[in-house]
């Protein structure tokens, strides 16, 4: 069967199909105009130019290696010391391997992994054996106290580009492992060894160069290490005292952080749902207490998190308080509209059903209406309960404490990047836990989950 | 009419009652392990808090009173902070809006390989959302302050890390509604020898852009939140100018500041809102 169009349809459709390409090519236009206009507000070509590429290298080479730095001072250049990372308490008791003191010409030999090496002699110190630079450069100082390398005084212009020579200063960088800096007062090479040192056990620690397994098998040993306590005790102790990763403060913050994101989501549902059947008409015949609820419960989600975080951080100082009561406060909000939306949604022949029976208002409610809504309560408390774990951090960072203001205190002192990468990762880790833990307990609870 | 082998009302029942026990025991076990949580952990803050809960509770309305109170006594002046800190605010949720459409077309190009029904190995399934549930667990604030470290003070950072966040949490939504398209406009296309980007243009997308573009207002409405936060480790926008008043307390400012944000983000609600209800059909 053959169907003739009409002369006028088809041409309504053409009108309609012109005027929708006619809308496509302005929205198309004006999306365009927008994103150019952007793309030069943010500066976007410029991208490159505002990476430090410095600091960047930096932090990426801070985050997976550890360094010693071994430094003399010209005034004393027998007293060489060697310290981890610079640290004041950090000296080296006896020299590592790689450094060797050679009596006889009262030279001091630091040899790095590649076979070169630096050497610190009284008055200079030489640079050699390093693979592919041939010329053996020397730093001395000049009668004025400034450091130079011997051979390229005025032709600083010649030096090869890991080479830098300042007035004050002489830096040496013959790839990422390897730093050599000559001031007028001292000599300090840094020597960059891969992975995290002292994880486990502080730099004084008794147990310091245990590895996770060697302190587990410890930890159930008899032979006690101290005699004074258990090496249970020791271990856990000596752990969380780390001096380095102060993994006393840092796990304790993380606590901190998802104490505020369960207790502040547990407080908001249980203020939440009591609320959001006072705010449902179904349930609560007087408007004005509705008009009221809605209202608070508007006040309470439109005054964001951030601003009742600034509220509590007056009231209750910086700590848990704050960081619980933001995220409750935002929180009742929220779920109590959404829980109040549902309530009105149910269906209400279960409640007819159960009041038919001769049951009171509240039997009515208990068996009629929280049967519907409890899935739609729990799915969502939990929701809120892995968004807020991530709010908390940053809540935690505009002043309420937990791992968010030691995340930011460690990124601001700029040299603990190891720090700030394990940080990052226990709140990764952190996060993820809770995410699986809700899907697992929403499927659990409901069961109606898997839509696959 | 009953069969013999049906079950009697004394074993209904006592089956029946059975599992009422067993549901009031589980329910009795957590709501006891939601008060131990609850309690335990309360007295762990109020150990840990710098000061104490109901010390902290009389202060509550100390300072948004006092807030109040220098606004109002600055009067007329009030009304200049308010248009003041307009460009301010417009620049943050300039900011957002930016990184909410960068971030939705990032989401929408993972979402396409991440969905079941448009990618038959299984691998690359399952590496997409790997990487969208990387990009996802980070805190904008975590990414925005290591950019910020690197880039120095500006709002490309935070557009970034809002980008990343955006992307991740974007991501997985749209390839779960790709993955709830039905699937026989898909096959039509398929049975009539359509190409891989002609069946995603013409049976997938068409299904799923309403629901799209409802997330991404959604996520719009987040991510202004988020761009002020950000403002306030130093991203710029209204979040860096309320934290350069709240240092030097200008209460009167603080409050013309907080009122443009909570305009913005009830008015934004009402909006998305109602675009949402118009592009789904259900107007709530």
């Amino acid at each position: 069967m053959e169907q003739v169009l009409n002369q006028n349809v088809i041409d309504a459709v053409d009108l309609k199909h012109k005027k929708h390409i006619r809308i496509l090519i302005i929205t198309g236009f004006m999306f365009m105009v927008y994103l150019i206009g952007s793309i030069i507000h943010f500066d976007l070509p410029n991208l490159a130019k505002k990476w430090n590429k410095d600091r960047a290298s930096m932090f990426m080479l801070d985050i997976y290696a550890h360094k010693d730095h071994i430094k003399m001072n010209w005034k004393d250049p027998q007293k060489i010391d060697v310290r981890f990372e610079g640290g004041h308490r950090h000296v080296y008791k006896d020299d590592p391997t790689w450094l060797i003191r050679n009596k006889n010409n009262q030279s001091t030999i630091v040899n790095f992994d590649n076979g070169g090496q630096f050497v610190f002699f009284p008055n200079r110190v030489e640079m050699r054996n390093f693979p592919n630079i041939n010329e053996p450069f020397i730093f001395k100082l000049n009668k004025n106290g400034k450091p130079y390398v011997d051979g390229y005084v005025g032709k600083e212009s010649m030096l090869p580009s890991w080479m830098r020579a300042t007035e004050n200063k002489v830096e040496v960088r013959p790839s990422l492992y390897e730093r050599l800096q000559v001031y007028g007062s001292k000599v300090e090479v840094h020597r960059y060894e891969l992975g995290w040192k002292y994880f486990w056990f502080d730099f004084d620690s008794p147990l310091v160069g245990k590895g996770f397994l060697d302190a587990i098998s410890l930890m159930f040993n008899d032979d006690r290490v101290d005699p004074k306590i258990s090496n249970f005790n020791l271990v856990v102790n000596e752990f969380l005292e780390n001096e380095i990763w102060h993994h006393n403060t840092v796990l304790f913050a993380m606590v901190e952080t998802l104490l505020m994101a369960i207790l502040g989501t547990l407080i908001a549902s249980m203020v939440g749902l009591p609320l959001a059947f006072l705010a449902a008409y179904n349930v609560t015949p007087l408007s004005s207490i509705r008009f009221f609820l809605r209202r608070l419960f508007d006040m309470l989600r439109g005054i964001d998190m951030l601003i009742w975080s600034l509220i509590f951080l007056r009231a209750f100082g910086p700590g848990l308080f704050t960081g619980i009561f933001a995220i409750a406060f935002t929180d009742t909000g929220t779920l109590g509209k959404l829980m109040s939306e549902a309530i009105e949604n149910t269906d209400k022949k279960d409640k007819e059903g159960i009041q038919s029976t001769g049951a009171n208002k509240v039997l009515q409610h208990r068996f009629g209406i929280i049967p519907q809504i409890l899935p739609i309560f729990i799915s969502q408390s939990l929701y809120y309960l892995e968004s807020n774990t991530r709010a908390a951090v940053i809540i935690g960072a505009m002043g309420a404490g937990g791992i968010g203001l030691h995340f930011l205190g460690a990124l601001m002192t700029g040299n603990d990047f190891e720090n700030v990468a394990y940080m990052a990762i226990l709140v990764l880790v952190a996060v993820m836990c809770i995410d699986t833990m809700s899907a697992k307990l929403r499927r659990l609870l409901i069961g109606i989950e898997d839509k696959k | 009419m009953y069969s013999d082998n049906i079950l009697g009302f004394e074993t209904i029942e006592k089956n029946l009652k059975a599992m009422a026990f067993k549901r009031l025991i589980y329910s009795f076990i957590s709501i006891l392990a939601i008060l131990f949580l609850l309690s335990s952990g309360l007295t762990i803050a109020e150990e840990n808090n710098a000061g104490s809960f109901q010390r902290g509770l009389s202060k509550f309305f100390d300072y948004p009173v006092d807030l109040f109170k220098e606004a109002f006594e600055s009067g007329w002046r009030w009304y200049a902070y308010v248009f003041k800190y307009l460009p301010d605010l417009i620049s943050t949720i300039n900011m957002a809006f930016f990184s909410t459409l960068f971030g939705a077309i990032f989401a929408l190009l993972l979402s396409l390989f991440a969905s079941k029904n448009l990618i038959k190995n299984q691998y690359i399934v399952t590496f997409s959302r790997r990487i969208m549930d990387i990009l996802r667990s980070f805190p904008e604030l975590v990414i925005a302050m290591i950019f910020l470290y690197l880039m120095g003070k500006s709002e490309l950072p935070a557009v970034i890390a809002i980008v990343i966040h955006t992307a991740g949490a974007l991501g997985k939504l749209f390839s779960e509604a790709i993955e709830n398209a039905d699937n026989k406009p898909i096959e039509g296309l398929q049975s009539c020898g359509a190409s891989w980007w002609q069946r995603v243009r013409f049976a997938v997308i068409p299904q799923v852009i309403p629901l799209f573009i409802s997330y991404t207002l959604l996520r719009l409405e987040i991510n202004v939140r988020a761009s002020t936060i950000l403002g306030f480790v130093g991203a710029g926008g209204i979040g860096e100018a309320l934290s350069a008043v709240i240092q030097f307390r200008y209460g009167d400012e603080i409050i013309a500041i907080m009122f443009l944000l909570v305009i913005t983000i009830i008015s934004l609600d009402y909006f998305s809102r109602f675009l949402r209800g118009r592009l789904i059909g259900d107007n709530k």
